[in-house]
């Protein structure tokens, strides 16, 4: 006797483990960059991040009673730590890290019911969580020192950074859009900030593109993440709606705005390659759990979050605002899913049965 | 239509999935007779609408092509004698159903001759009226041979009646694996094309448009040629899992989109299918009623896949047995094609009237896994080809809220499976889908029964309340003769004692 099954009795090739598979592919050429850029601390800091995401998943998922390892083996608790890792400063102590893959997987992804229940991005909740909580740690940014220079960090000294709290020389600089909002503080404008900025890092907006300035992993390497989200949108795992949208709610005002008063706002390159943008629109907004399910609703979702970061990283507190916009947009997506549906075939958008040409001309 | 609109018009629809089509498996082999099974069992319903009624007896001769069951309705369809034999039995058999539940079926022994009943046709079919066509096409027991079984005729008349302006001729064959349309199409071209014409003289249609898969170039060219010097038109269309849709075909062919409720002849649309084109012409040209059909034997676990045609009512072991048989356990069987077919319990069921396709599949072609929690990506919402939301009506139909699950257009699911089908998390969505049609349907059985017992109820009160109305009436009468007796007696008897003292 066969055991009686519905149709359809065939299936696309594609699992959700491979789903996120493909997605920490497309991590991996920004990462192996910024593990480059930054060195021996920046791989602790995500080995610290992976391995507590994992350790927490196993953990939540014993204490409910249920299977850990097909959970585990989904790769949804990776990606999450792997986006957490390399949205913090690289040279920040282990227990940052510990702590923000704890509170992601127990407190923003397991709490509300694990895989595909959670409102708000774990990775982003989590970074938010850390930004208010530990304000110093979390924006103690170090210049890059590729791996293989002098003044990298050895083993060793990687070591120290991460577990050992210990200091290095590099690690007041400060990121373009933080060293951006600390001048406007003090009074001084982008045309004096901008170009102070560049020459402490040594090179230009487009030695910028490449990485050479302070950042998270996620921010210095910009145009790799780009890459890498070309990659799944061309993979069909995600879809460009969701990214371009997010770009361009960005870039739009960027560039108003700066065309009124270059001196007051930052262009739309700094912007669209600074902070976590590139990472979250890619990543972040394309996280099929916390976005809308249409393809319009994903054109509102993107755009108001880039729409939001803007705002935030123009007259908000925080130099950057990118993770408060995507849990804002977050909290929004059930209602933009109520109120944005596809068409069904055979009704207008009311739901109403269409109308007959004759009936229509009738009326 | 030029060339721009239809380029919107494949724009307009959405959704849809390319499945891996597998149909290389059978698409080679030309049709081949299936040798004529030791017995033949025919079900009597085979068709949407009522059963059909016996006509014969046990024991009967019968001949190949003779009435065995006659229409049971409006909407119904007569079944015939799949070759000439003797009638050994009525009654219930496994149907053609993943239940495998007993229906209604005459067996037959055949003699093996082969002998039709004798024929009157004329020379020209289309001296013969529309009205006496469609009446031929319901005599012949044709129904709607891409799946659907709705007898023919009905949408024939139904046609002519509102008349219709188009006639799609639905050659997509957009299931993955099955190839008999293809094959027909290939070998049998000509006699479709005088199907068609005669499909579209009863429905009394204008323009005739065929829609064909661009996967299958050979049947394209050859109803090209079969089609060159007549009012029949060719069309590709993309080849795209549900393509066969009607509704879908005819959105593509025409730009028009039939509205939820409505049917597609109410914007002028017929849509017949090839292999129901075929039909037609052999009952019209031969006077042969519809006995048997071609169907596609696939699957990894099929030794030698092919197309048979094969006689109503051959069981699916006959159609294995001739493809050599199979070469390893299959994981599941299927009637019909992978995404919309129905699994078998076993091989020992008649193949009937919609029966295109008999697949044994192994478990790498099922891709079987254990559902996974749904990620909400959408992937479902994107290939829907109805416009639906999958994967919330699912989590509603989950949470016994059928309401909301209705709201979200639950009624204008099609049961097409490109949701399951794509879904990563392998969520069987279509299960939960027809689950909450079937509990839709018997809460609205429940509430017909509840509204008839108190229809009844208020009946019956109204009724005791009238008998009880009368009951009072009629005392009150009885004591009003009775008062007027009296009183007539006692002015009588006063009169009486009047007269006396007087």
């Amino acid at each position: 006797m066969i055991p009686l099954s519905h149709a359809p009795h065939a299936h696309a090739p594609m699992t959700v483990g491979q789903v996120m598979a493909t997605v920490l592919l497309a991590l991996i050429p920004a990462t192996l960059y910024g593990f480059w850029l930054y060195g021996w601390p920046a791989v602790f800091l995500w080995v610290v991040a992976m391995g507590t995401a994992l350790l927490a998943e196993a953990a939540a998922l014993f204490l409910q009673g249920r299977a850990a390892k097909p959970a585990l083996l989904d790769g949804s608790a990776a990606l999450t730590a792997w986006l957490l890792a390399i949205s913090l400063p690289p040279f920040a102590p282990w227990w940052i890290a510990a702590i923000g893959s704890v509170f992601a997987i127990v407190i923003a992804k397991q709490v509300f019911g694990g895989l595909g229940q959670n409102v708000f991005n774990p990775a982003m909740a989590a970074r938010v969580m850390l930004l208010i909580s530990f304000p110093v740690e979390m924006t103690l940014w170090a210049a890059p020192m590729p791996i293989t220079s002098t003044q990298a960090p050895a083993l060793m000294e990687g070591l120290a950074i991460t577990f050992g709290g210990s200091h290095w020389d590099g690690m007041a600089s400060a990121t373009l859009l933080g060293h951006v909002k600390t001048e406007f503080s003090r009074g001084i404008d982008l045309t004096t900030s901008l170009p102070a900025h560049f020459s402490a890092v040594q090179g230009g907006l487009l030695d910028a593109a490449w990485g050479s300035r302070a950042g998270s992993l996620g921010e210095t390497a910009g145009l790799l993440l780009l890459l890498g989200g070309v990659f799944l949108i061309v993979r069909g795992v995600i879809t460009w709606h969701a990214p371009v949208a997010m770009l361009l709610g960005v870039a739009a005002p960027a560039l108003l705005a700066h065309a009124l008063s270059p001196a007051h706002y930052l262009g739309v390159l700094p912007h669209l390659l600074s902070g976590g943008l590139m990472l979250a629109a890619f990543f972040i907004v394309t996280d099929p759990v916390t976005s809308p399910n249409t393809t319009a609703g994903l054109l509102v979702f993107g755009l108001l979050c880039g729409l939001l970061t803007w705002i935030i990283r123009t007259w908000g507190g925080y130099p950057e605002g990118v993770a408060f916009a995507v849990m804002i947009m977050n909290s929004l997506t059930p209602i933009i899913d109520r109120y944005v549906k596809p068409r069904i075939y055979g009704r207008d958008r009311k739901g109403q049965s269409l109308q007959l040409e004759a009936k229509r001309s009738e009326k | 239509m030029n060339p721009l609109s239809s380029l919107f018009s494949s724009f307009r629809s959405r959704g849809g999935v390319h499945p891996d089509g597998r149909k290389q498996l059978s698409t080679e082999p030309p049709i081949r007779l299936l040798p004529l099974p030791p017995l033949l069992f025919v079900p009597l319903q085979q068709h949407v609408g009522a059963a059909a009624r016996v006509s014969v007896l046990v024991g009967d001769r019968v001949l190949k092509g003779q009435l065995i069951g006659a229409s049971g309705g409006n909407i119904s369809a007569p079944v015939h004698a799949s070759t000439s034999g003797r009638v050994v039995a009525i009654g219930d058999f496994p149907s053609p159903h993943p239940s495998g539940l007993p229906s209604a079926t005459i067996t037959i022994e055949p003699d093996g001759a082969e002998r039709w009943i004798e024929t009157r046709v004329p020379d020209d079919p289309f001296s013969l009226s529309p009205e006496e066509i469609a009446t031929r096409v319901g005599a012949a027991g044709i129904v709607g041979l891409g799946g659907a079984t709705f007898p023919s005729a009905v949408k024939l008349n139904l046609s002519r009646k509102s008349g219709i302006a188009t006639l799609i001729v639905n050659g997509g064959e957009c299931e993955p694996y099955l190839t008999c349309d293809d094959r027909l199409m290939r070998e049998r071209a000509d006699g479709i094309v005088e199907g068609i014409r005669l499909i579209a003289y009863a429905a009394g249609a204008r323009e005739i448009l065929v829609g064909i898969e661009d996967n299958k170039p050979e049947a394209i060219a050859a109803m090209r040629r079969a089609a060159a010097s007549s009012e029949v038109q060719i069309k590709v269309v993309p080849a795209m899992y549900p393509m066969g849709w009607d509704k879908r075909m005819i959105q593509v062919l025409t730009g028009k989109e039939v509205p939820a409720e409505g049917r597609s002849a109410e914007i002028g649309v017929l849509v017949h299918n090839v292999a129901t084109a075929w039909a037609v012409r052999e009952a019209i040209r031969s006077g042969r009623p519809l006995v048997s059909r071609v169907v596609t034997v696939s699957g990894a676990a099929v030794a030698a896949p092919g197309n048979l045609e094969v006689p109503i009512g051959a069981l699916a072991a006959d159609l294995i047995k001739a493809c050599r048989g199979l070469t390893s356990d299959p994981a599941r069987l299927v009637l019909g094609g992978p995404m919309m077919g129905t699994q078998l319990p076993h091989l020992k069921v008649p193949m009937v009237k919609g029966s295109s396709g008999l697949l044994a599949l192994t478990s790498k072609e099922i891709g079987l896994l254990t559902p996974a929690p749904c990620i909400r990506c959408s992937s479902c919402v994107r290939a829907c080809p109805a416009g639906l939301l999958p994967l919330e009506m699912a989590a509603h139909i989950r949470a016994a809220d059928l309401a909301s699950a209705v709201g979200l257009g639950l009624k204008d699911c099609i049961g097409c499976g490109s949701c399951s089908y794509v879904c990563p998390a392998h969520i069987p969505l279509v299960h939960y889908f027809n689950y909450a049609k079937g509990e839709l349907g018997a809460l609205e059985k429940a509430k017909l029964r509840t509204d008839a017992t108190r229809k009844l109820a208020d009946m019956r009160n109204e009724r005791m309340q009238r008998i009880a109305r009368e009951r009072e009436e009629a005392a009150r009468q009885r004591a009003a003769r009775k008062a007027e007796a009296d009183a007539a007696k006692k002015a009588a008897a006063t009169a009486a004692i009047e007269k006396e003292l007087a």
